[in-house]
């Protein structure tokens, strides 16, 4: 059995941890709020630009001029995930999930003979996927902190991944990330980032109707298929970031309340012990009496 | 008599409401949007004002955006910005 000095140190220990935990969950808590309303107030942009898209992109024939980004290559050979996650780790499964979701997906289309590359968005996609695609990862991009992330660093990703798409590197991007549905419920979710999906079922608004372009349909559409590229990836990031911190908070309470019933189970265990060293005193003090 | 109105950044929903009329800065000249507008589209001058006007007297409301759309479909007007201040 321990000894109680051991036990002692062994107590102070769960409960500095426990003291850290408890902070990050705070943390976590008030992260998680600002995050979330981040997440919440980038839904509608998406939402309208993305029924815009398809709006525009159901009127416009396709032709040799229609832009890549709508039309697509005519091929899907070759395909790029952008696994989205985050730098950090200590949020439970959330990052672990994203990669499991991407790495099911690439083993799918690698055996129907596609070939799969990855750009990496965060130290723990890059790590998560290394040892089993290590010569398929193009590019790996750190973003930080998710909550502070602002457009003009995910245009720039997404500028990047656009002039490869043009380039012919890949013929279908997809964007894996994780969409908070609420604390406890983070979704690993898949979106078609390049060529747009269209969806035809909700087929827009005012069909028939003649609309009017200014300056031209062209025009239009070179202007805003790169930018809800960028924009679907902020949504992705934003929607990580809450995620992130909702999955941190609940694995922190885990963490506190288990380093809570250790604690008990220790320090009853200590108690014990102590009884018994005191018992065995007052025996050996007793017997020595007696022998007198 | 009124337009839905809608200004929509990346960072969040800036106005979601029913107004009289909106001037948008097109790529080709300001336009006026009323209710009953023809469907149209059409991209947005950087660094340009949009003025609100809540009734047809009233003193427009006036907010800088800086590069988009605009989008006029049966539903109203909706203008998808870059930033709004």
């Amino acid at each position: 059995m321990a000894s109680l000095k051991a036990l002692k140190i062994r107590i102070n220990s769960v409960k500095s941890t426990q003291k850290i935990t408890k902070a990050m969950k705070m943390v976590a808590a008030a992260k998680l709020r600002r995050a979330q309303e981040a997440a919440e107030a980038s839904r509608p942009y998406a939402e309208r630009i993305e029924k815009v898209v398809s709006s525009i992109a159901s009127k416009v024939t396709v032709s040799d001029q229609t832009p890549k980004l709508l039309a697509g290559t005519g091929k899907d050979d070759v395909h790029l995930f952008v696994v989205a996650t985050s730098d950090k780790g200590l949020a439970g499964a959330f990052n672990t999930n994203i990669v499991r979701l991407a790495r099911k997906r690439a083993e799918e289309l690698k055996g129907q003979g596609k070939t799969v590359k990855f750009y990496t968005i965060g130290k723990k996609a890059k790590d998560g996927l290394a040892r089993q695609f290590k010569n398929d990862i193009v590019e790996s991009v750190e973003p930080g902190d998710l909550g502070k992330l602002g457009y003009d660093t995910v245009k720039g990703w997404a500028d990047d991944l656009i002039g490869r798409f043009e380039d012919g590197e890949f013929d279908v991007a997809h964007l894996f990330f994780s969409k908070f549905v609420s604390v406890l419920t983070q979704e690993p979710t898949e979106l078609q980032l390049m060529p747009v999906a269209l969806s035809n079922d909700n087929a827009p608004a005012g069909v028939g109707a003649s609309v009017e372009y200014e300056p031209d349909e062209e025009e239009i559409l070179a202007d805003l298929l790169p930018r809800n590229v960028a924009v679907q990836l902020l949504r992705a990031n934003r929607e990580n970031a809450a995620s992130e911190q909702g999955s941190k908070m609940t694995a922190m309470d885990n963490a506190t309340r288990n380093a809570g019933d250790m604690i008990n189970k220790l320090t009853i265990q200590y108690n014990r012990t102590r009884q018994a060293a005191i018992t065995t005193e007052l025996v050996e003090i007793i017997s020595g009496a007696e022998a007198l | 008599m009124a337009l839905h109105f809608e200004l929509v950044t990346p960072e969040r929903l800036v106005r979601s409401e029913n107004v009289h009329m909106v001037v948008v800065p097109g790529m080709e000249g300001d336009f006026g949007v009323l209710e009953g507008h023809s469907p149209m589209m059409s991209t947005i001058r950087s660094d340009a004002t949009v003025e609100i006007y809540a009734s047809a007297s009233a003193t427009p409301e006036k907010i800088t955006i800086t590069g988009g759309f605009a989008e006029v479909n049966d539903k109203g007007l909706t203008i998808l910005a870059e930033s709004a201040a």
